[in-house]
């Protein structure tokens, strides 16, 4: 399983400005390549890969590797990328659970982590650490604007996620901004595939509204049973389970859903016009939510390596938390916690031109920070 | 409680019952004629939700999917028994399960080369769309009342088709006395390579009824093949009565666990303890019922060779 996908060597050079390194900086890219959660790794290393491409910097070599979703295997590579292949930064895992496996030892032997998407609770509060970046959110964000979202026309809210670590930030997140009644919350198996017992329970529940955190498959199953159910109470959830890489397979039953996300491919700034036609002419489809976060992330590894050596710890951390990026987000800094300050938006799926896509109906936190970054003492 | 929804979530559990006896008969049928552990049975599941969603998008025709669904997942079975199976009947479970398990690395990495990693678009055909109305005025799925159907055909088919023809004769020989019936002059290795195909093709039907349910992607497979091993072991390793038995048992207990430990927990616990205790001793549930029967039979409620 363990299969070297790809050590791409990138670019043309250019005349780097400031002190450039005579030894390349080296990235290791852990991510989900097999499996059912390959499809988020791929728009994660695909997203990372398009803007080293567009930097063209030749002093810049990514390693890539799938972790099969398996926090041992993330393991194994990180030790390898750490002790053979004496990578400078790590980053590209999916998923919490991996992220936790492998970031805090890395940290600890003096190697950067800059994380594409996951963003535990643990390490925005008190285990956070100088050398630990998150490009993305913290795992609770989109949940908490969903919540807030909820105030506003829901009473009764039936809240539902799978039962791990990231599940129980989600509906943690969601109760901490949604005011109304909780009229159950339902935590399902990871990897669950049948949601007939919960829709029932849906439809008995007199709720008003529905928050669901299903990522990946598990939201695509959710979705087409309940279109089928007859039940017709309104679903809401975070951007995760209606993204780019998820919607053509749900189809049209999730037309009209309402989620969370920090960036919509319809955001009016300039980065976002030039980032998406380019995702879409390099790989053929439309970018998601996670090819956003990587590309950014690659973005803040190439503004600070364009001003420090990233053998020198400080300067280089420095560079990194100025966050001198376009981001396809608009508004993007860093929180004391090094966890992402950003607006964040509540979107609908709407189909455009045959293809299901989401567009952007209201923001909902403007320079919205999280929870945790109080407990972090740097 | 109300009725109506007591009725809901037991037919949800037939349901589900039903769709792992599809998975669960072809596992031990082929189990019980050959002896064979086949961990690439979830493949099979895989690739015929594959097909369907392929010719499905191809023609526009859900029921002309489910043919090529039930028709390549037979020609794969017979593939790979040509190829690979035929010579493991002779070797101990560990070299079975290992080349199995190969296959099922062949056959993930493969479908995720034709098809990529992102998963296939497969709808439920417009003449079983939406829900009906049921007595006591519970709504349930005319897909779901389906698939009950179905899988109560396939198990009807199944009983007369080992119980009253030469074939299915022919397939209880051979679990009694493999050398025997060989000796007897019948050709056994055609013989397995039919009885896998039938197998294989049950679990791709499985796969192409459930893909419309649920998401049609790489690995799809493995879950559900874990349910179909837990379902054999309780009804009985060989035994197609035990399967139907089994895997209803298991698809209502899962489902009723699911619902109700949640709300028996909540009783006593405030209700974000009680839902997060209660998911998780109900994921646990069908292994502990799976324990208890095979503390008191532990060949399974229903053993083939006497």
């Amino acid at each position: 399983m363990k299969n070297l996908l790809s050590a791409a060597v990138i670019g043309l050079g250019i005349a780097a400005t400031g002190q450039a390194a005579a030894e390349p900086l080296k990235i290791g890219m852990i991510t989900t390549l097999s499996g059912g959660g390959a499809g988020l790794g791929m728009d994660t290393r695909d997203g990372f890969m398009l803007a080293i491409k567009q930097a063209g910097n030749k002093d810049i070599e990514v390693i890539t590797e799938d972790d099969g979703q398996k926090p041992e295997l993330a393991v194994q590579i990180a030790d390898k990328m750490i002790q053979s292949d004496q990578v400078d930064i790590l980053t590209g895992i999916v998923w919490s659970n991996l992220l936790m496996a492998v970031a805090p030892s890395a940290v600890a032997q003096g190697k950067f982590y800059v994380s594409t998407n996951a963003a535990p609770a643990a390490l925005a509060g008190e285990k956070c650490n100088p050398l630990y970046f998150n490009a993305a959110y913290q795992n609770d964000n989109l949940h908490e604007a969903m919540g807030e979202y909820a105030n506003k026309d829901y009473k009764k809210m039936f809240i539902m996620a799978p039962n791990y670590p990231a599940g129980k930030d989600s509906l943690t997140g969601f109760k901490r901004y949604y005011k109304g009644e909780v009229a159950a919350e339902v935590y399902t198996q990871v990897g669950q595939t049948d949601y007939a017992a919960e829709i029932a329970q849906i439809r008995a529940s007199g709720a008003d509204g529905v928050f669901i955190f299903l990522p990946g498959g598990m939201g695509i199953a959710f979705m087409k049973q309940y279109s089928q159910s007859g039940v017709k109470t309104p679903v809401m959830g975070p951007g995760f389970s209606f993204s780019q890489d998820v919607l053509p397979a749900i189809g049209d039953a999730a037309l009209g859903v309402k989620n969370s996300g920090q960036w919509a491919k319809d955001l009016d700034n300039e980065a976002n016009k030039k980032f998406v036609p380019a995702f879409q002419a390099e790989y053929g489809r439309l970018p998601s939510i996670y090819a956003v976060q990587a590309y950014d992330a690659a973005q803040l590894i190439l503004s600070a390596a364009a001003k420090a050596d990233v053998k020198d710890t400080e300067a280089f951390r420095a560079e990194l938390l100025k966050a001198d990026i376009q981001s396809p987000r608009g508004k993007f800094k860093f929180n004391t916690n090094q966890h992402p300050i950003q607006d964040i938006y509540v979107a609908e799926v709407i189909k455009e031109d045959g293809v299901l896509t989401n567009k952007i109906i209201a923001p909902v936190f403007t320079d919205h920070g999280d929870a945790y970054a109080k407990d972090c003492k740097m | 409680m109300t009725i109506a929804l007591a009725i809901e979530q037991l037919l949800n559990g037939l349901q589900l019952g039903v769709m792992l006896f599809l998975m669960a008969a072809g596992l031990t049928l082929i189990f019980g004629v050959m002896g064979l552990i086949n961990l690439a049975h979830g493949s099979l599941y895989m690739v015929g939700a594959f097909a369907c969603a392929t010719i499905a998008a191809w023609t526009g025709s859900f029921w002309l999917g489910l043919v090529a669904s039930l028709a390549a997942a037979a020609a794969a079975g017979a593939i790979i028994e040509l190829t690979v199976i035929r010579r493991l009947y002779d070797r101990d479970h560990l070299d079975q399960v290992l080349a199995t398990f190969a296959l099922i690395l062949i056959f993930s990495e493969g479908t995720r080369w034709i098809f990529g990693s992102f998963p296939l678009y497969l709808d439920i055909p417009p003449l079983l769309q939406g829900a009906v109305a049921l007595p006591g005025g519970a709504e349930y799925p005319l897909y779901r009342l389906a698939i009950i159907a179905v899988g109560a055909a396939v198990a009807i088919g199944l009983y007369l088709l080992i119980s009253k023809t030469r074939l299915g004769m022919r397939i209880r020989a051979g679990e009694s006395d493999r050398e025997m019936i060989g000796a007897l002059g019948v050709d056994i290795r055609t013989l397995y390579t039919i009885v896998f195909a039938l197998g294989s093709a049950l679990a791709g039907f499985a796969g192409a009824m459930v893909g419309a349910l649920q998401s049609v992607q790489v690995g799809m497979g493995e879950p559900v093949l874990i349910l179909a091993f837990v379902v054999i072991v309780i009804g009985g390793i060989g035994s197609i009565k035990g399967a139907l038995i089994g895997a209803i048992l298991v698809g209502v207990v899962d489902t009723l666990g699911r619902f109700l430990l949640p709300q028996i927990l909540a009783i006593l616990l405030p209700p974000a303890q009680a839902g997060l205790m209660g998911g998780a001793l109900a994921s646990m549930l069908i292994y502990i019922v799976m324990a208890v029967i095979l503390a008191v039979k532990p060949r399974g409620l229903f053993t083939a060779h006497g």
